[in-house]
């Protein structure tokens, strides 16, 4: 009897595709969420974005706090690759002119003349990754004294490009350590709810609710007003960061205890508890691996959530303050109606913010579905 | 295929010819879901005939392509799922074949065009698994019944709620114009199903199909809705094409029967062929499989009951707090086990059965201590000798009972955590109670997994990769780890096909054999018990009604809602229709609060 058992059994497995059986739970996942097209763009996009974020003075051309008081609201100049000699990246040079008639400053194409791009150019000094000491800029212009706008420049004539890259790095970088906070008060107080039910479950479950019934903006502004303006920027950071999260964790606390309460009657949880795992081993051995890629999920879609409170945060003038750079910080300078009419680049923060959030939005709507690659028969 | 395109109507039919026995031909049907070579060929070339009036049931095991060949017949199969070929002509009724009409091939129709929408319903009505699903929850029943006659007869309101009445009356719903106003969830099971069924004769069609219409329900209530079917089908001329894969269910209703498996018709034929004359040895081991069940295994394998109790339970009790209303009233408590109390002896299998409901589950689990019995002693002895209660234990000592009695459970599928290998899952009870690790570890799972029938390569697998029959091997292998003495197996075969379920059930025995095991096997499915069972206690509403020999209990049981509960059960030979039999047998169950709609009759 068990010999023809083996035979049965073997016979089947034989007729499965090829590696499938061994892939585990991520490579499953991933698996699915390849399928998922517009998700796969979205991962690339937040990729491409926390690289500049973390290479910002490497790619960044100029000092963000250089100012140029001749070249105020430059417009962007393009860039072309070749020229009569061949490969000879450069931009268009302007001219500052003033209409005879009205004296508005105005910068026209200077025919002829141009800025010289080079790669890996010497530049402002800076410390790669904090370690290592170094001059070398991605791009930069040849002759040093020229400067050259991709995105154009501020009212103080300070490269967007380099401050939108410097941005970047604040308001990304606090997206993720936000959400950090946030999951791990998530967790525990959901994980909590979830696991215990019962009167725990209530109360934090109560107190969730309260804090989402709260308005944020005005809790946020309350918050941020109650910090000394006189701090440095990175307590300003970290306390901000904190303001954020201490509202963001309700929505991760839900959902970790819902998938609590829907394991805790999986029979395959029971089946653990019967096998004699401590209630340690049945939580992080058994049901935490099949929670991770649900709170993953849960999380790439928090961050667009606290990157969006930094930004409105920062252009209220409640978050952090110049001479910290952060999108929000940039979009403050477009608040007047003169920037829309005379500078529209000063907007480039705000259509970076708005692609960043599109993008881990995306991300995140295919890690959930991608979430639970044993559903659907799998 | 293009030349079938030109014209939507049969090529073959005849206009001039007498109208024909057949009603609905199916020739030549593909359907598969996916394109290209990766395409599942759920439906492969699959051909079948339904005479007017009679039966056809199409069994086969799960994935057999028996419910996507329905499906097909009315155009609604899931997407990506289509029809690639072939033709379902469907003739219509005799006055529509007298006038002349000529025959459909439903094929051909587009899936959202209108003439199969008037087909739909109206000529072929459809009923499925799940009441509770194919019936909305937000709607009443006589709004759901009302609209598909609205949908397809020219009637007033008035006129539709009448004739729901009406229906629902015929469908053997007590007090019609009081549950035509009520909602789905105030249904029982077998009411669902009959509102669906009402529901499906609003129209007065030709063809009825029905997709495991009794699967889901209990034993008593498969018998009275297989019953209502059959006499529907006579009063209204119907023909009914019956999709199941239980062996039994087809024995009992069946003229004609269709085999079928991985998408292909194996075999077509009458009922009395098929079941004394299969020509395939697939259909041969369908059949078998039943019919084995009908025998002690136990009996004929010999047993080796020792005198020892192992387990004495008494007065146990599962008492579930009723709610408080909202003006503080209490309701009544539930009790789901009422004072239970058996014995079971080393080296025995004891069967508990009953239907949903009956509190099987909740006993095995007081008795694992899953779920805190409220009450009762449970004296089990140990492998040391001691006599220990169960039901006292502190969560510490539990380990130690853990270590001896093990579970297996109903759903293959749910039991195993997907995310670790065969191999974690197999050895995690040795290396939680620190008994085995590394190599010594790998080598005892090795070792548990022959035991159950599988190969050594299987252990770095996941879940997915395996089939219900052989996850539930790994269960096995599961609660073998630990070398136990009793085994609780809450319906460890109720989610497998029927060739399974024996193997399963033969490998629970050879296991028994070789290691002195002892058996509580928890079933509603009375063949399992009396196949595997020593002794079978039958339980309803919470109590033990009756204990006694498997072979008593199975034939000639004392407490008449045993009585009832055996006489439900479907037979395997179409000659024997005992479902019909037992229809008459039992007292009126209709009159009866609907809560209750099978075993209630007993009372």
């Amino acid at each position: 009897m068990t010999e023809t058992n083996t035979a049965t059994a073997t016979v089947n497995m034989a007729n499965l595709r090829g590696g499938i059986e061994y892939a585990s739970q991520w490579h499953l996942m991933w698996l699915r969420f390849c399928k998922h097209r517009l998700a796969v763009a979205g991962l690339l996009v937040v990729v491409c974005f926390y690289i500049v974020a973390i290479f910002a003075e490497f790619l960044a051309p100029f000092d963000p706090e250089k100012p140029n008081a001749r070249l105020v609201y430059h417009p962007p100049q393009g860039v072309r690759l070749f020229d009569e000699k061949g490969f000879n990246p450069h931009g268009q040079f302007f001219e500052l002119t003033r209409d005879p008639q009205t004296l508005k400053p105005a910068y026209l194409p200077k025919e002829g003349a141009k800025v010289e791009l080079e790669f890996f150019a010497r530049g402002f000094e800076y410390n790669m990754l904090g370690l290592i000491p170094t001059d070398i800029h991605f791009i930069g212009p040849k002759d040093k004294s020229q400067m050259f706008y991709l995105f154009g420049a501020d009212r103080l004539g300070r490269d967007m490009l380099s401050r939108v890259i410097y941005g970047a790095r604040f308001t990304l970088s606090l997206g993720l350590f936000g959400v950090c906070m946030s999951v791990l008060l998530g967790i525990f107080f959901g994980g909590v709810a979830g696991y215990y039910g019962g009167r725990i479950d209530w109360i934090v479950m109560r107190v969730v609710e309260y804090i989402i019934s709260l308005p944020t903006i005005p809790i946020w502004l309350a918050l941020a007003a109650a910090l000394p303006r006189d701090w440095p920027p990175y307590l300003q950071y970290l306390s901000i960061t904190m303001v954020i999260s201490l509202i963001g964790w309700t929505e991760l606390a839900r959902v970790v205890r819902g998938r609590f309460l829907a394991l805790r009657g999986e029979v395959f949880v029971v089946a653990a508890k019967l096998d004699g795992c401590s209630e340690f081993r049945v939580i992080f051995r058994h049901m935490l691996p099949s929670l991770a890629s649900h709170i993953i999920a849960a999380v790439t879609l928090a961050v667009p959530f606290m990157i969006l409170a930094e930004t409105s945060l920062s252009f209220l003038g409640l978050g952090l303050q110049p001479p910290s750079i952060s999108w929000g910080v940039l979009l403050k300078e477009a608040q007047n109606i003169r920037s829309i009419a005379q500078a529209p680049w000063l907007f480039v923060p705000g259509a970076c913010v708005v692609m960043a959030v599109l993008s881990l939005n995306f991300m995140g709507d295919g890690l959930r579905d991608a979430a639970d690659p044993y559903s659907h028969g799998n | 295929m293009v030349d079938h395109m030109k014209n939507t109507q049969a090529p073959e039919a005849d206009k001039s010819s007498p109208v024909g026995d057949v009603i609905l031909e199916v020739r030549g049907l593909k359907t598969y879901f996916g394109a290209g070579e990766k395409a599942v060929h759920a439906v492969d070339d699959v051909s079948f005939k339904l005479q007017r009036g009679k039966t056809l049931c199409i069994v086969g095991e799960s994935g057999s392509g028996k419910t996507v060949a329905a499906r097909s017949i009315l155009q609604i199969v899931d997407p990506p799922g289509q029809i690639m070929g072939g033709e379902i002509i469907y003739h219509g009724s005799i006055t529509q074949a007298r006038q002349g009409q000529a025959p459909v091939d439903l094929a051909r129709l587009a899936p959202k065009g209108r003439e199969i929408r008037a087909i739909r319903g109206h000529d072929i009505a459809m009923i499925f698994q799940e009441p509770m699903t194919s019936l909305s929850p937000i709607h009443t029943i006589g709004n759901q019944i009302a609209e598909a006659i609205l949908l397809h007869q020219k009637v007033g309101k008035a006129e539709a709620r009448t004739r729901s009445i009406e229906l629902l009356r015929r469908v053997e719903i007590p007090n019609p114009e009081v549950a035509i106003d009520k909602f789905t969830f105030e249904y029982s099971g077998g009411m669902r199903q009959r509102a669906m069924i009402a529901m499906a004769l609003a129209c007065n069609p030709q063809v009825l199909i029905a997709d495991e219409p009794t699967t889901a329900l209990d034993v008593t209530t498969q018998a009275e809705i297989l019953a209502l079917i059959k006499e529907l089908q006579v009063a209204y001329g119907m023909s009914v094409l019956f999709i199941t894969h239980d062996m039994g269910v087809v024995a009992e209703i069946a003229d004609e029967i269709g085999v079928m498996r991985n998408g292909k018709m194996l075999e077509f034929g009458p009922a009395e062929q098929i079941f004394y004359n299969a020509q395939h040895d697939y259909t041969r081991e369908l059949i078998d499989s039943v019919r084995k069940l009908e025998t002690s295994a136990r009996k004929s394998r010999g047993r080796k009951i020792s005198e020892q109790k192992l387990l004495e339970v008494h007065g146990a009790s599962k008492i579930y707090p009723a709610r408080r209303s909202f003006l503080g009233k209490a309701g009544e408590p539930f009790k789901a086990l009422d004072n239970v109390s058996f014995d079971l002896f080393e080296g025995e299998n004891l069967g508990i059965v009953g239907e949903s409901g009956s509190g099987k589950t909740t006993l095995g689990n007081c008795l694992i201590r899953v779920l805190e019995p409220s009450g009762g002693e449970m004296l089990y002895c140990t492998g040391a000798g001691h006599t220990i209660d169960v039901a006292r234990q502190s969560t510490r000592e539990l380990r130690q009972v853990h270590r001896e009695i093990r579970m297996v459970f109903q759903d293959p599928f749910a039991s195993l955590n997907p995310r670790m290998t065969i191999g974690q899952i197999i050895g995690e009870p040795l290396l939680v109670n620190k008994l085995l690790s590394g190599e010594a570890l790998r080598a005892r799972v090795k070792e548990l997994l022959a035991m159950v029938g599988l190969p050594p390569m299987a252990m770095e697998r996941y879940p997915h990769a395996f089939s219900g029959g052989q996850r539930q091997r790994i269960g096995i292998a599961r609660a073998l780890a630990l070398n136990p003495r009793l085994i609780i197996a809450d319906e460890a075969t109720s989610a497998l096909d029927v060739t399974l379920r024996s193997q399963v059930l033969d490998l629970m025995l050879d296991l028994q054999e070789k290691l002195n095991l002892s058996f509580i096997l928890i079933s509603h499915d009375i063949g399992v018990i009396r196949y595997f069972c020593d002794r079978v206690a039958v339980m309803y509403k919470g109590q033990i009604v009756e204990t006694g020999p498997a072979e008593k209990i199975c034939s000639e049981p004392d407490h008449p809602y045993t009585k009832a509960l055996i006489s439900a059960v479907p037979g395997t030979h179409p000659r024997d229709k005992r479902i019909l039999g037992r229809h008459r047998y039992v007292a009126e169950p209709l009159a009866m609060p609907e809560k209750a709609a099978g075993p209630i009759a007993l009372a």
